[in-house]
This record gives C-alpha cells, structure tokens and sequence, in this order.
C-alpha cells in the first residue's frame, strides 16, 4: 500500500500509475499468411486511458522488434515504467486524459501472447522454431481481431515506431476504413540489405549457441544466453549513433590501464556496457522470438503485392499520415522516411512529415525530445479536438 | 508588412492540388483547404513554423528547399505557391524552373525592392534598407537577393515565363493610388500568377 502511494506520488500527473496487464482468448481463427491457422491464441495488453461513448477515440500502440504491450505506466513494485512512458499519459503527446489507448503484446513475442515459448496444443510441448512464420499482416489481423474484442470500429489512429511503424502502414492498407490516421515513426516500407545482413548476423549468433538446440532449447531445459545476448550487442550498436556512442562512452576505461608496462587486462566502458545490455536481453527475451521478428522484419514489403510500386500501395489508404524521421537514424534512416512521404504525397493522400534533429540513432523514437514530443502533440491534440467536436 | 493576399484564391480551381514552397504557418494553405477544398501541402524549414501548421491540422513537410525539389513529379501539382521566399533561395531563377516543372502554374509573391522607402533609405542615408518588409540588418538576414518587380519581369522574359496576372499591393496612402501610376516606386509587394 505504501509502496503504490509512493508510485502515484512520484509521477502525479505525468503519469497513467499503476497498470496491470489484461489477457484475453481470442477464440476465432486465425490464418496466418503462411497458410497455417492458428485455431484460437492468447494476446497480452494493456489500455490506458477510458473509451468515448462512441468508441471514436481509440488509440493502437504498435511496438517494435523486442517490445511488449507494457508501453506505460508502472507495474506494482516496478521502479521502471513501460517503454513509451515518455509518450504515453495524462498531458503527454498520446494523451491518456483524451484518448482510449491499447498496446498489445504480438503474437510470436515472448510477453503473454500466443509465441515459441506457448506450447502447441497439438504436441504440449513448446512451439519452439516450430512456431509458424509471421509476417506484419498477421500481427494486424490479430490486432483486428482484439479490436473487434474492445468493441472499436475504427482506431482514431494507429501509431508506431520502426516495425511498429511498418505495422501502421500496413493497416492503412488491409483495413482502411478501420483507421482515421496512421503515425509512422522511424520505419520503412522495407529493409536494405545492410538491415537484413544485421538481422541474419544476429540470427547467426543465437543459431551458433550450442545450447540453441536446433531451437528446442525449452524441451532439454536449455536457454541460449550467449548467442542471444550477442544477437542483442549487435543490434544495440545498429541502434545508436556513432556520435552518441563517442559522447556516452568514447575510449573511457572501466577497467585496466593502458600505459606500456601494464599487463592488466583493459576493459573499455563500452564493452562493459554492450555486455550488459546482451545479458539482460538474454535474460527476459525468447531466442526464437527473436528469429522469427528479425525475419518478420526482413520479409516486410510495403508494396510488393502492388507491383513493387509504393504509389500504388499508398492509393489503398484512406487515413491521414504522420511521418517521423531522426537524423542519425541509420538503421531507418530518414531517406527511408522521405520515400514514405514522398510515395503519399503522390498518391494523393494527407501526410505530414517531420524530420527531428537527435543524436541518439535508431533509439531516438523511444527517448525525450522535445520537438519529437511537441509534433506528435500537436498532431494528436489537433485529431483530439476533432474527435471532442464529434467531427 | 503582410498583406492579404486572399485574391489568389481566384487563381486556384476547387479540389486542385496545391503545393506551398515555404508555407509558414500554413495560413494560406488552411484558408485554401477550407475555402476552395483543394488538397494541398506545405514545404517548411522552421520548427517552430512547423508546428504552427500541424495545429492547424495542414499537410506540412519538412524540406530545406535549397536541397531542391527533385522528389516532386514533373507537373505533379496543379499549383505551386511560393510566398516571400524568393529572395531568400540561393538561387531564385532555378527555383522559379522547379516550380513550373512540378507545378501547371505558379503564384509567387516577394517584396519589392524598387520600393520608394527602400530607395529612399539606400540614396538619402547610405544605408542598406531596414524596413517593415525587410526587417534585418545586412549580416543577419533570410533576404540573400534584392530585386524589383521589373528586375523579375526581365528574368521571366529570358526564361519563357508566361505572366498570366499580377497584382501590385501597397499600404496606406498615398502609396496605394499612385501604385498604378508609379507601380515600382510604390509596389511594397508583387503578386504574380505564372505559367510555361
């Protein structure tokens, strides 16, 4: 009791408090682009916030790669909030005063819903690599799915970063009367090879863990720590930028000394750091997971089935856009976002596009920045008045 | 000094698209949006400029125009405004090329330099001109290029610019009866409405 005084207390009125996350079976079937039917699966979620009496002002948080659906606010006990925290709650740029707001965990992630780690009804064993290939649309259509569950007809926006971006857009073409706009944030509609190389490198290191058991680690009560906490280095490098990295860490020591005659072993702040971040991912993330989202993200193409031709895709949507860069993103760089905008623009569609000056790379859609957080803001308090208006 | 420059809305067919090179605040575009429903987006450098637009709820994209203009389709646009932007583009005449590339018609708006005040500045103090409309002193200003409304006349002549109006715009008096007779002397702002 005291400890959930101290909770409120410390982030009155910036933050949604204390949250708990909700379960719920979705009992419809749901086929997979693979052609695999998943009978019925489990979604993991949270909502802030409280629905409008005509359900209009819903909000769907689209999380990336290693995301969850704890996108804000604080569990009992937890001295860390959810990863959009900054983002999410009363006042902020997704304002929970305003908005009904619902994340949900992916299927094929390791947070609660249906993934590798559940076991198959068919075997009671883990899915394991068994897990069958997801693609983004299939995330949608359960998103869909859930949406049907909270009784929203039509999201008043759809908003994510990265993958979670790649998720946006995605809506805005499978399902576009189910969107009023579509917040895409340091994504692409597809991956450069330099993106996938990283991906399978990453998928190489967990793979060469001996412990990975061709990914039947759960059966042999196995976890491939190693090989996952160092898929996890290299992503964590992809995600900074080169300046931050200098500023944050530059040749500091943590360990050791290099002056001629030391013989000591010399440990740079940054190893320290990156092996850090490695461990702690391999303590809480799933390895197969992280195979199947990486290859998630590398089979995504926005505009493959309309002929390779973005313009085309984009004349499928009818929602609104709000495209976000960062300059020293280069694993999305902005490029990637003015082709976004550019294809839109084209196709003749509402879009705004906003390209945030930041120094700390990829990450830059999940930290503080003030002209980040003033845009989205604005956006999203201008789609608010409307909705307030019953327009 | 602004002035209103809602005439040109005459210029622009209802449901056109319409890009503003330069849209500010994108006031122009919301009256636009709202009066003639044409679907239009905004060019904009500033931040603050920036955020003004998307309260306003008006398509608003991030671009430094000096970068050019090259991810806009040829005659993508049925219009492409630039309001007091000219003069501040390192290189106005190749602008002038884009905007009628991308765009079936132009409407640009600068401030004109032929301007009794401004002349008077220059000639009686020896002074480069700080005035209402150009209010910078010479080191710290957007306004790189300084020119008259017959200076772009000229420069329309030599690139086959067609000139299909204009409208001279001048405040208070005598300055707005005499603009017709002396349109150079008393001309604070030149609207034109171009094509190729």
């Amino acid at each position: 009791m005291s400890l959930e005084t101290a909770d409120n207390q410390k982030d009155l009125g910036s933050s949604v408090g204390l949250v708990k996350p909700q379960k719920v079976v979705i009992e419809q079937p749901l086929k997979l682009a693979c052609g695999v039917t998943l009978p019925s699966h489990t979604l993991a979620y949270e909502t802030y916030g409280a629905l409008n009496k005509d359900n209009s002002n819903a909000i769907l948080i689209c999380h990336a790669l290693s995301g969850n659906h704890h996108a804000a606010g604080f569990y009992e006990g937890d001295a860390k909030p959810g990863w959009w925290d900054q983002y999410i709650g009363p006042g902020k740029p997704i304002d929970s005063n305003r908005f009904f707001i619902v994340c949900v965990n992916n299927i094929g992630s390791c947070f609660g819903s249906t993934g590798p780690t559940s076991d198959n009804p068919e075997t009671g064993q883990p899915f394991g690599a068994d897990f069958p290939p997801l693609r983004a649309r299939d995330w949608v259509e359960s998103q869909r799915l859930l949406m049907e569950y909270l009784n929203i007809n039509c999201w008043a926006a759809v908003v994510g970063g990265s993958l979670g971006g790649m998720q946006a857009m995605r809506w805005s073409l499978e399902h576009p009367e189910k969107l009023q706009h579509a917040v895409v944030i340091a994504s692409a509609m597809k991956l450069t090879a330099q993106n996938i190389a990283f991906n399978e490198i990453a998928r190489k290191a967990i793979k060469s863990d001996a412990d990975f058991c061709d990914g039947n680690y759960l059966q042999q009560n196995k976890v491939p720590h190693r090989g996952l906490a160092l898929a996890r280095m290299i992503g964590h490098v992809t995600y900074l930028s080169d300046e931050l990295m200098g500023q944050k860490f530059g040749r500091d020591l943590k360990a050791g000394d290099l002056l001629q005659g030391k013989t000591e072993p010399v440990e740079f702040q940054i190893e320290s750091y990156l092996n850090y971040q490695g461990d702690k991912f391999s303590d809480f993330f799933d390895a197969n997971s992280y195979i199947l989202i990486t290859k998630m993200l590398d089979y995504f193409d926005l505009a493959r089935e309309y002929d390779h031709d973005p313009i085309a895709a984009f004349k499928q949507a009818t929602c609104k856009f709000l495209v976000i860069s960062f300059s020293s993103d280069w694993r999305f760089s902005p490029a990637r976002s003015v082709e976004i905008t550019d294809a839109l623009i084209a196709a003749g569609k509402d879009v705004s596009y906003i390209a945030i000056d930041s120094d700390h790379g990829h990450d830059a859609f999940l930290l503080p920045n003030q002209r980040y957080e003033q845009a989205l803001g604005s956006y999203l308090n201008k789609l608010a008045e409307k909705i307030e208006a019953g327009q | 000094m602004n002035h209103n420059i809602d005439f040109i809305e005459q210029w622009i067919e209802p449901g056109s698209r319409v890009l503003d090179v330069g849209c500010g605040d994108g006031a122009l575009l919301a009256s636009l949006r709202d009066q003639r429903k044409v679907l239009g987006y905004g060019l904009e450098i500033d931040p603050k400029s920036i955020s003004r637009c998307l309260e306003k709820g008006v398509n608003v994209i991030e671009q430094d125009l000096n970068k050019g203009l090259k991810n806009f389709a040829d005659q993508s646009f049925d219009t492409v405004l630039m309001t007091h932007t000219l003069q501040a583009l390192r290189y106005p005449h190749l602008v002038l090329d884009e905007i009628l590339r991308i765009g079936g018609k132009g409407i640009v708006t600068f401030p004109n330099f032929g301007n009794w005040r401004t002349r008077a500045y220059l000639g009686f103090r020896g002074r480069m001109p700080v005035t209402k409309q150009l209010a910078y002193q010479w080191y710290d200003t957007p306004n790189i290029h300084f020119f008259t409304y017959a200076d772009f006349e000229a420069l329309c002549k030599q690139r086959n610019i067609n000139i299909l109006h204009r409208q001279f715009l001048a405040h208070g008096l005598p300055d707005t009866l005499l603009k017709s007779v002396w349109p150079n002397l008393f001309t604070e702002t030149a609207v034109y409405h171009l094509s190729r």
